[in-house]
């Protein structure tokens, strides 16, 4: 979706501002809002597609305004509310009032480390052979999804130049809406900085997206 | 991201006044899935402890100093950097599909997520504030040496900059140049000179005697 979340050569928000000897955590409800959002996906009722596209459905005035761990647990409480775990009415009073779906699994302390330690590969067999190589000029497509893609908006309609096949990889805009994971071969496309930004843009830049194969076409 | 303005909150709260509105809203969420049995406090106090201390850019910087002190193990993190990785013990969640790429003096590379906060956590921790926000995602795809000029980093114009976007799984952790005058040093010593900035492309790493 052109939501909030795409980024990519938007203007306006000043500059960065790198915290010297920056903690970890600026709050301790921080570090709760971490766990619990780690904790709460590992009920497994979800994935990490669904949460990122959660999180970027965000109305862009609240995702701007929210710190970055805000949007988690606003994303959060969403995708709770959504797969019937808790109600809005629960959100406001801050208790339980009755149960809701049963989790498939919960995750406990002493298997937090194991779980960590395995995370969530999303590399799959595909039986496709890749359609592009190394080498290949690409243009990618002009497609304005309303769901979840991975496709930024400053690298669509573009052409430019397979540097890897990686493999092949869960498909986000088919597993964030529980479509299935829809495999496919994954790419590393560099773009040069004139491609994208226009004659004025930096000579000396190339810039490179991970595309699925599906976000590709042959050059024209 | 201090400076924003924070909107009013999507609904209220009748307890916890003492709290700051996230705070309670946060403690609000923990209370209800605990008592639905649906998280383990326990499990989140550990996972904080993993992230606040187990995990962090001394990893990284382990994997950057045995890739400039040892040719072999360079060569396979850059073929296979998931494995080379692994094999110093560092793997797991963010950090499934690892990509390593190596700054040489015409080539500065530097990692970027536009669309969310795609980050090595398995080799870098969680990462800052400022890598997550709208400054620095929004521009490091179009302005990358105005980028970088704000951390203090004039690169020459000859120099070319490599941006990489993690919008896939891949995860990456840039290999900064070896400093001079390094060549006795152990990679111990090579390690202290890895700094997190350098390892995502905002920084250098350090000169000798520079390290903390």
């Amino acid at each position: 979706m052109n939501g909030p979340q795409d980024l990519g050569g938007q203007m306006g928000f000043g500059p960065v501002a790198p915290e010297p000897d920056e903690p970890y955590f600026h709050a301790d409800w921080e570090k709760r809002a971490l766990g619990v959002t780690l904790a709460a996906g590992a009920m497994g009722h979800w994935n990490i597609d669904e949460s990122r596209h959660a999180r970027e459905s965000l109305h862009p005035s609240d995702y701007y305004a929210s710190s970055y761990y805000e949007i988690w647990i606003k994303a959060l409480e969403a995708l709770l509310v959504r797969h019937g775990f808790v109600t809005a009415d629960e959100l406001g009073a801050g208790r339980s009032k009755a149960s809701g779906a049963s989790p498939k699994r919960v995750l406990k302390a002493a298997d937090v480390a194991p779980v960590l330690a395995k995370g969530g590969p999303c590399d799959r067999p595909v039986a496709a052979e890749p359609r592009f190589k190394p080498g290949d000029r690409v243009q990618t497509i002009n497609e304005h999804p309303t769901g979840h893609t991975r496709l930024p908006r400053y690298a669509r309609g573009k052409t430019g130049t397979v540097e890897a096949a990686r493999g092949a990889y869960v498909f986000p805009d088919s597993n964030a809406h529980g479509k299935g994971e829809a495999p496919q071969h994954l790419y590393t496309v560099v773009f040069d900085g004139r491609t994208l930004w226009g004659k004025g843009s930096d000579a000396s830049l190339t810039v490179s997206i991970d595309a699925w194969e599906s976000y590709l076409e042959p050059e024209q | 991201m201090a400076g924003f303005t924070f909107l009013p909150m999507s609904h209220d709260h009748d307890h916890d006044n003492d709290l700051d509105p996230m705070a309670a809203r946060v403690k609000a969420l923990e209370t209800i899935l605990t008592e639905k049995g649906l998280i383990d406090p326990a499990a989140v106090d550990a996972i904080v402890e993993t992230y606040e201390h187990k995990v962090g850019p001394r990893n990284g910087a382990r994997v950057v100093a045995k890739a400039w002190s040892d040719a072999a193990y360079a060569e396979w993190l850059a073929k296979d950097a998931t494995a080379a990785i692994a094999s110093l013990g560092y793997s797991g969640r963010q950090g499934e599909h690892m990509q390593a790429v190596f700054n040489a003096p015409e080539t500065h590379n530097l990692v970027v997520c536009t669309l969310c906060s795609c980050y090595p956590w398995s080799v870098l921790g969680l990462p800052p504030v400022w890598y997550k926000s709208p400054p620095y995602r929004s521009r490091a795809v179009i302005d990358p040496r105005g980028v970088l000029a704000e951390f203090g980093l004039e690169l020459p114009l000859t120099t070319n900059i490599r941006v990489w976007d993690s919008t896939a799984e891949l995860r990456y952790i840039v290999v900064p140049l070896r400093p001079q005058g390094t060549d006795g040093l152990g990679e111990d010593e090579l390690a202290a000179l890895v700094t997190r900035d350098s390892m995502i492309g905002a920084g250098h790493a350090l000169a000798p005697g520079a390290a903390a």
